[in-house]
């Protein structure tokens, strides 16, 4: 369960939420929406201790994240507006870069079949410069299917996605959550889920 | 420990990629150095006493070149916010990294000293003895290298911020170094200087990668 007590982020001199609280349990959906510059990044970046807030605390089953990040940290994938892939290596060796640095059994035929799934058969062995926006998307959609995180913070999953590739995100969404996974994420969209809870900034 | 080796491996398999970046820095050290005896002339004396001093500077210069690549490309494409998300801590992954950055920028320097001494006609134990220094001096390099290359991520012109923060602090063991093999060229006891690099290296090891990894976390706040 995620859970956050009476947030204030200031980004400068300007204070952009306060006292916002939100509690986020397994199999539940947290869609936060608001206007440009309202604050969804921050407070995404919040939830996942990557700052820190000006007051209040962020919890992940009954423990400050600030003191226990090592336990956080294992259940938590977080996706932000740079795809955090890198350019020269294939999108295989992300995939598989990623697993070892998070100390994750990935084996081969597991990251290709993910990579497959989200229709990059042909590309697994193309370094991620040779990869469209939207592939990169997808490449990072194997990665949120091959993490085995329970959280996910996902800032606008639905950028530079088409059709097929944004209802594979939405069914990729509805499977963790079935599975008891967390999901919290800003769209500008409507992301097509009904569980959706909806938090307005 | 595992995770430590993922990124080691990791950087290294990034270097492989782009070999051009490291290459550079690695031929700067060879011209630096092979300018010297050209523009001095045959005069062997006095090529053997500045030569300490002249690959000791070179060796500086050149692992400043790498420095701002350390995490500067992770910083722009989001993967040292992915690295601080990590479970591992991320003391361990930055250390990876340093100890990446020596295998590209130290380890050729100290395995290229030995040809770049012979054009100063070093005998075979200022050889040996210049090669000991920046085996030990190198990994110092990069460690105190990394506090300015994290302290300067995001800042406009901090490549050029980066040399004036991190030049003073390689003073010890640029003199260190350098004295070593001067030292033993005039047929002095080296084992003194040998043993402060020895414990330069040893502090270094023992205290930056904590002080580099506030530095990234502060960077990605």
């Amino acid at each position: 369960m995620l859970e956050a007590r009476a947030l204030t982020c200031v980004r400068g001199e300007k204070q952009l939420f306060s006292g916002l609280n939100l509690v986020v349990s397994g199999g539940e959906c947290l869609h936060v929406r608001g206007e440009n510059g309202v604050g969804k990044t921050s407070l995404l970046r919040l939830l996942t201790g990557l700052s820190k807030p000006e007051s209040g605390e962020v919890l992940w089953n009954g423990l400050a994240i600030s003191k226990e990040s090592a336990l956080y940290h294992r259940d938590l994938l977080f996706l932000g507006h740079r795809d955090a892939l890198k350019e020269d290596l294939t999108a295989l060796e992300n995939l598989q870069l990623y697993a070892a640095l998070e100390d994750i059994q990935l084996p081969e035929d597991k990251a290709l079949a993910a990579l497959r799934r989200f229709g990059l058969r042909g590309r697994e062995h193309l370094p991620v410069n040779c990869l469209s926006a939207g592939q990169k998307r997808r490449v990072l959609m194997a990665r949120m299917l091959t993490r085995q995180a329970k959280l996910w913070i996902l800032d606008e999953p639905f950028n530079a996605l088409d059709v097929h590739a944004v209802q594979a995100l939405q069914g990729l969404i509805a499977e963790h959550m079935e599975q008891g996974g967390l999901v919290v994420m800003t769209s500008h969209q409507e992301v097509g889920l009904s569980q959706a809870k909806v938090l307005e900034l | 420990m595992s995770a430590l080796l993922a990124m080691i491996r990791r950087d290294l398999l990034l270097v492989m990629r782009r070999k051009s970046e490291v290459l550079t820095a690695l031929f700067f050290f060879v011209v630096v150095t092979s300018l010297f005896p050209l523009g001095i002339g045959a005069d062997a004396a006095l090529l053997r006493k500045i030569a300490p001093g002249v690959l000791w500077v070179a060796a500086l210069l050149s692992t400043l070149l790498g420095l701002h690549r350390m995490f500067a490309a992770d910083y722009q494409d989001g993967s040292l916010e992915q690295l601080a998300l990590s479970p591992q801590p991320l003391v361990l992954l930055v250390t990876g990294k340093i100890i990446a950055h020596w295998i590209v920028c130290g380890l050729p320097l100290v395995l290229l000293a030995p040809v770049i001494g012979i054009q100063f006609d070093l005998d075979a134990s200022s050889l040996y003895v210049l090669m000991g220094t920046l085996f030990l001096g190198t990994p110092v390099l990069s460690l105190i290298g990394s506090i300015g290359a994290a302290l300067t991520l995001g800042v406009r012109g901090g490549s050029v911020l980066l040399s004036l923060l991190i030049l003073p602090l390689y003073i010890p063991v640029l003199i260190f170094g350098a004295g070593a093999v001067y030292a033993n060229s005039v047929g002095l006891d080296s084992s003194g200087h040998f043993s402060l690099l020895g414990a330069l290296l040893i502090l270094a090891l023992a205290f930056i990668p904590w002080v580099s990894s506030a530095a990234v976390k502060i960077a990605i706040e």
